[in-house]
């Protein structure tokens, strides 16, 4: 009766054209914008601008707060979703849901939620301030927002993969003697890596770019607690444009790095198999 | 691998910086450029004291935001603010200082002043001279909004004391209404109005501060922009306070107020008037002068009462401002 989407040749090509137009348009300028902005000053204004103490610094804050992170809630995200997925009790659904509440609120909300809990008029105010740990305006609060705001991401990735494998094979090796950890490392971490990876990646993206949850617990110290997604906006208020595109440069490609290593990991594990 | 040694290797540098003596000055916006010079003299005049290596950080934002962080945690040592209503907020709201912290260090503890100037363009194509000749014409004015900007309530304040000294109360009230009427874009803050008036080429005039005005004058050096400082103005002052809460429990109470009263010397008044900045020490003052035109300056409290009475009788919800906008609008 009628014929097949994409037979006609001209809708095809209108179709991909529209398609690939937008991606040029939408994802790939703006991208390049921010490449040429940044060597707007010449090779010299990128390297005396890298070679900035702040600067320095924020690379290494921004680095440090995604190196904590992605092993918390790689080992977070791994538990919950083996939890909710191999075993039934009451309150499953709620704690599946709750999972999704960094997703659901927004980062700003996320950082006075710490600010308020772990700050100078919260409930553990006084505990904190007699072991004089400083966690809020300090890098611990920075970690914890960002863990906090990247949770969902590992188990969202997890759950799906894992109640669709069943136990079975898991079963098997239990009847078969294994324990626990043979079971989860011979049996489910095969199965389940490459959503594992897709997880990471995505924590790993979200908390080198992580904006507002940070910007609230911050306190912005120059040299101190300023991540790179932090000193950009420094930066452009100190009207150094070049120095903001030079960091936002930066972000993107530790964001194109990340996809660089995605790719390579997936190839290689490919070609094993 | 090699991300976890980078981070053991970040960790452990981060606790041998805690342990050397820190000093946090949480200040404005724009000061920043200010402060990079004056924190190294000050770092030097210690070291040659005493002989102690200090290391001053620095923190930079809107001076209620800064205000609002230290009340929940942020261990700033000193304050460094363009409204003395954020140290006060330090006491009323967190009791982090006396409230007395003004009659602590000399000059109500402002250390420097501005007040409040226009930028016009190349050649001053409107001739504007004074405040009466901003509601000459077709004269656009661009100025942040004084709801959330501590510069665009200086302009306010300082519009409107001029226009009562000038006017008498009832007509300065509608003089408000014609120069609050012109004002194209209300940004949230300086820098964003600076963008407008700069970048989007927005507006005949921009009112901020002096100093910025001669900071922007400076950095845009192209476009040949010009500096009017009205004869009759307000007085802006920059208090400073070290907060004594923090400055106890960092034992850095010394350094701190050593640090604030470094900023009354010779040496650290003639960078902030490099800066643009009106300052107290009569040498620096004298060696200056062609700088800072002379002025009649009116305080916010002579005019206005307390700042408190100030927000309530003007900046509220449904308070002087909003009223003279929306009378504005209506008589459009």
């Amino acid at each position: 009766m009628t014929s097949k989407l994409g037979a006609s040749p001209l809708l095809r090509r209108v179709l991909i054209g529209t398609g690939v137009g937008l991606s040029v348009l939408l994802l790939l300028t703006p991208l390049l914008l921010i490449f040429i902005a940044a060597f707007s000053a010449g090779i010299g204004g990128v390297i005396s601008n890298l070679r900035d103490a702040d600067m320095l610094h924020a690379i290494g804050l921004t680095l440090l707060v995604a190196g904590l992170t992605v092993p918390i809630n790689l080992v977070f995200g791994t538990l919950i979703a083996w939890c909710v997925t191999r075993f039934t009790f009451p309150g499953r659904r709620l704690l599946l849901t709750l999972i999704d509440i960094p997703f659901a609120v927004s980062p700003v909300v996320a950082g006075l939620l710490y600010l308020l809990l772990y700050g100078s008029n919260g409930p553990f105010a006084t505990w904190l301030d007699a072991a004089d740990v400083q966690l809020m305006f300090a890098w611990p609060g920075l970690v914890m927002v960002t863990v906090f705001v990247s949770c969902p991401f590992v188990v969202k990735e997890l759950v799906p993969l894992m109640s669709t494998l069943g136990t079975e094979q898991e079963e098997a090796a239990v009847l078969l003697g294994a324990s626990g950890w043979q079971v989860f490392w011979h049996i489910t971490f095969p199965n389940i890596r490459w959503a594992l990876l897709y997880g990471v990646i995505l924590t790993n993206a979200r908390a080198v770019g992580e904006f507002g949850a940070v910007s609230v617990v911050s306190g912005t110290i120059r040299g101190q607690t300023n991540t790179l997604p932090l000193h950009i906006e420094l930066l452009q208020q100190d009207y150094n444009a070049t120095g903001a595109f030079i960091a936002a440069a930066l972000l993107t490609l530790m964001a194109i790095a990340t996809l660089v290593v995605k790719a390579i990991l997936q190839w290689r594990l490919q070609r094993d198999h | 691998m090699r991300k976890l040694i980078l981070v053991a290797g970040l960790l452990a540098s981060s606790l041998s910086v805690a342990s050397a003596k820190e000093l946090l000055n949480s200040s404005y916006d724009i000061s920043r450029e200010l402060f990079a010079e004056i924190n190294p003299l000050f770092v030097a005049h210690w070291q040659a004291k005493t002989g102690e290596t200090l290391t001053i950080n620095q923190s930079h934002g809107g001076s209620s935001r800064q205000a609002q962080a230290i009340i929940q945690g942020l261990r700033a040592d000193v304050v460094t603010f363009n409204q003395s209503s954020d140290i006060d907020v330090l006491h009323q709201r967190g009791n982090l200082l006396p409230a007395n912290w003004r009659e602590r260090l000399p000059n109500n503890a402002s250390p420097y002043y501005s007040t409040m100037a226009f930028l016009v363009r190349k050649g001053n194509p409107k001739n504007i001279l004074d405040w009466a000749d901003l509601t000459q014409g077709d004269v656009s004015l661009v100025f942040p909004n004084p709801k959330t900007s501590g510069n665009a309530r200086y302009t306010y304040l300082a519009a409107y004391g001029a226009a009562k000294q000038r006017l008498g109360a009832d007509a300065a009230r509608n003089w408000m209404i014609d120069f609050l009427r012109r004002v194209v874009v209300f940004d949230t803050g300086g820098r964003g109005a600076t963008t407008s008036f700069i970048e989007r080429q927005l507006g005949d005039v921009l009112i901020t501060f002096e100093s910025e005005v001669n900071n922007i004058i400076a950095q845009y050096p192209d476009l040949e922009l010009q500096r009017v400082v009205p004869a009759t103005n307000v007085l802006a002052e920059f208090p400073v306070a070290w907060v004594d809460r923090n400055v106890t429990r960092n034992g850095t109470a010394e350094q701190a107020k050593a640090y604030l009263e470094f900023l009354y010397t010779a040496e650290a008044q003639q960078l902030l008037a490099n800066f643009f900045y009106r300052v107290h020490h009569p040498e620096v003052i004298a060696a200056n002068a062609d700088k800072f035109p002379q002025t009649n300056l009116f305080t916010v409290e002579q005019v206005f009462g307390d700042w408190e009475k100030v927000h309530t009788d003007h900046f509220a919800n449904n308070a002087e401002l909003d009223k003279l906008l929306a009378e504005g609008r209506r008589s459009r």
